[in-house]
């Protein structure tokens, strides 16, 4: 045995109660659970998650919120508008149910698919729509387009970089491990980020740290154009946390009760000290992958209508309405209201001024080096120009 | 013709002609590329020379580079060229530096191509101007198209090039430009700037998308202050034309370069410095660099961010009025 307890005894297998570990292990990343099927009946007690009616409705509200607000930026992008937006329908049972069962102090990891992560975190309609238009009140003050984040929702903005907040979040939930707090970090990603080296660079940093983590893979079938079956050749994307030591499980990513109750489970055991697990949550992107994409290129419209018998909101009204406690009625008038409240909301955010002109040499650095401040005096100079010339630089 | 359609064109004529030239990357093959210059490609070549591959830029070049050494031509798409950074161990340690590494006995002839630039409203991660980068290492090419003319030339020449090159595509240029682009196999050789228009007052060094910049503020210059602005397009950035670019001094004596790279360590910095190290009698002034200012690039006011008709036209009256 070596002093640190790190080298293994060579030139013998793999030991025989580590084997049979596994296979119970491969069962989870290789099978398939779910608590309510598609026509929202009830298929396994075990994975519904303990939560109230009062409960229910609020995680089906959210959901709603997510598909209402999604829509509005698509309307926004059309109008020209919001710069890019990702689409969101069909994955909202993600989101939500992966955001939900944390704990305020503990810290998500976003991707720029996942409105109803925010919105449970606590973002509103506004502050999204503040953030898309890139208007005065943006939190992220014109950075880019398509991310969304806020510290006081302990949210990080998610990279554009696919995948690029892997390997950070693991870093962070180290950092909650070493400071002793039991917090953990929930993290967001889809399919084919798998491929990219962060991926593999945090998975592996999170089994051998033993990080408190939970990482969700929304596998949506597609990375842009690339079907899921180019992005491996692996049966299954949890089978991959697997040769990392970090335990995989495959779920109904559309079956919001089963995605609360895993994500749940598999958070509190990181909070004792169990470590990371890698979830991954099948559903499917009914729309384009974003506003400047035509999916009738790739794939059929077929496919698609095949897959909306899957959607989330429309599993989770029967699944109500069968346990009795909101007719499908009544949850849908919920979309209605949310409609007409966020249409007020877009009003109020399409009158607000634009950031000022020297936004972007804000926050480069904590203090404005000398560089900086030059340039930001050409900048005025500049628009002195601008005015002499009957120059405009409005977008 | 538009430019995305040129580079079409140069693809499909070079796989036509060569049974070594393969296209790979991230969506390049049934939806054509996000910005479709590989459309219709697998169609006619089919899966095994139009890959679509999984979802890692390092994975793509690496493979490419495997691919270059055994006697492939790969032409690797990074979808959008702010992408690159995770093959950038890739390209430095191996694409450009196999060559070397191997005394001369191991070359890269691979096409490294994607969209770049900003101008678009596409934000700090679809707009970047990194050149510099790529630049800054010996044993690359680095080319950068202004016209479809010349994106056609150009990407043929890098594609018979036995080095790697970084082809790099102003995406705000990819639709707005048409030219009559002719179907025979013409290729504009690396190396080699073109003389855009004829002036006698200053020289304006540029490429990419701010060439047309130029040439509107050369023509505001004109008509607001009467003087004549020659301007040459770089086309290749490494290595770059240095004759043109001495020749068009000996008439004017005034020196201005034009990029959307950030200005400290931009490529208007080394033309700068080459110039007043051995060539400073033929200066009549300062050279003067109009860039993008020195920190991320911004969604908002990008038009502000980068080099415009204002900042152009201040760095020429300095220069004229020195
Ligand atoms: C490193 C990197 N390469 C390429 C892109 C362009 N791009 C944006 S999203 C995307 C596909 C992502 O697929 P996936 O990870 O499955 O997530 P999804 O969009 O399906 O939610 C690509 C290729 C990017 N943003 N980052």
């Amino acid at each position: 045995m070596s002093k640190t307890g790190l080298i293994d005894t060579p030139f013998k297998p793999v030991e025989k109660n580590v084997v049979e570990e596994y296979k119970t292990l491969l069962e989870d990343a290789l099978g398939f659970k779910r608590a309510v099927d598609e026509e929202g009946r009830v298929v396994d007690e075990e994975l519904l998650p303990k939560v109230s009616e009062g409960e229910i409705v609020e995680i089906y509200t959210y959901m709603v919120r997510a598909r209402v607000i999604d829509s509005w930026l698509l309307k926004l992008q059309r109008m020209g508008k919001v710069a890019l937006h990702a689409p969101n329908k069909g994955q909202e049972a993600v989101a939500v149910g992966a955001a939900k069962p944390l704990r305020r102090d503990d810290w998500v990891f976003p991707s720029y698919r996942e409105l109803g992560a925010y919105l449970v975190r606590g973002m509103s309609e506004e502050e999204i729509l503040d953030r898309a238009l890139a208007n005065a009140d943006d939190p992220l003050k014109g950075s880019d387009f398509a991310i969304f984040g806020n510290r006081k929702y302990n949210l990080v903005p998610a990279p554009v970089p696919v995948g690029n907040q892997i390997p950070i979040s693991v870093g962070a939930a180290y950092a909650m491990k070493y400071l002793g707090r039991d917090t953990v970090t929930l993290t967001f990603f889809g399919d084919g980020a798998t491929s990219r080296g962060d991926f593999h660079a945090g998975l592996n940093f999170a089994g051998v740290f033993k990080v408190p983590a939970v990482l969700v893979i929304q596998n949506n079938q597609w990375a842009i154009s690339v079907p899921r079956a180019r992005q491996t050749a692996a049966p299954s994307l949890a089978v991959k946390g697997l040769a990392y030591g970090v335990p995989g499980v495959r779920i109904d990513g559309n079956d919001v009760m089963v995605v609360y109750k895993i994500v749940s489970d598999a958070a509190e055991k990181a909070r004792r000290g169990g470590g990371p697990t890698l979830i991954e949550a099948v559903t499917y992107r009914l729309g384009p992958h974003t506003t400047a994409d035509d999916p009738s290129r790739y794939r059929t419209s077929e496919e698609e209508r095949i897959m909306e018998r899957y959607e989330p909101l429309r599993r989770m009204r029967k699944f109500m309405e069968s346990m009795g406690i909101l007719t499908e009625k009544e949850a849908l008038s919920i979309e209605e209201e949310w409609n007409s409240k966020v249409e007020e909301i877009v009003r109020k955010v399409l009158a607000k001024p634009p950031l000022p002109e020297n936004v972007f040499f804000q926050n480069v650095y904590g203090e404005k080096p000398w560089f900086i401040q030059e340039e930001e005096r050409d900048l005025e100079e500049t628009l002195k120009t601008m005015e002499e010339l009957g120059l405009s630089y409005k977008e | 013709m538009n430019m995305v359609q040129a580079l079409n064109t140069a693809l499909r004529e070079e796989m036509r002609r060569d049974k070594s030239v393969v296209v790979l990357g991230e969506d390049v093959g049934r939806r054509g590329g996000v910005f479709l210059v590989t459309e219709g490609l697998i169609d006619e070549f089919g899966e095994e020379r139009v890959i679509d591959t999984p979802l890692t830029e390092m994975g793509i070049v690496a493979f490419a580079i495997g691919m270059a050494m055994y006697g492939l031509r790969p032409v690797a798409e990074i979808q959008f060229i702010d992408f690159i950074y995770e093959a950038f161990d890739q390209i430095v340690n191996n694409a450009a530096w196999y060559r070397f590494r191997s005394g001369g006995m191991y070359n890269v002839p691979l096409v490294i191509r994607g969209p770049c630039c900003g101008g678009i409203r596409g934000g700090m991660h679809h707009s970047q101007s990194n050149e510099p980068y790529f630049i800054h290492t010996p044993g690359l090419y680095v080319v950068m198209p202004s016209t479809p003319y010349d994106a056609k030339g150009l990407l043929k020449s890098s594609i018979r090039s036995d080095d790697a090159v970084i082809f790099l595509e102003p995406k705000s240029i990819y639709r707005t430009i048409r030219e009559e682009v002719p179907d025979n196999d013409y290729t504009i050789p690396l190396g080699q700037a073109r003389l855009v228009q004829e002036g006698s007052d200053v020289t304006l060094v540029t490429w990419g998308a701010m060439v047309h910049l130029a040439k509107e503020a050369a023509e505001l210059l004109r008509e607001k202050r009467g003087w004549s602005i020659e301007i040459i397009d770089l086309r290749t950035l490494q290595p770059w034309d240095k004759d043109m670019v001495v020749k068009s001094l000996e008439k004017t004596g005034r020196l201005v370069i034009v990029h959307e790279a950030r200005k400290i360590l931009g490529p208007g910095a080394e033309i700068a410095a080459y110039i007043s190290e051995n060539y400073i009698d033929l200066l009549r002034g300062p050279v003067k660099r109009v860039a993008s200012y020195d920190t991320p690039y911004p969604l908002a006011h990008e038009k502000l961010y980068l080099p415009n008709l204002a900042k152009i036209y201040r760095a020429v009256t300095e220069v004229m009025q020195w």
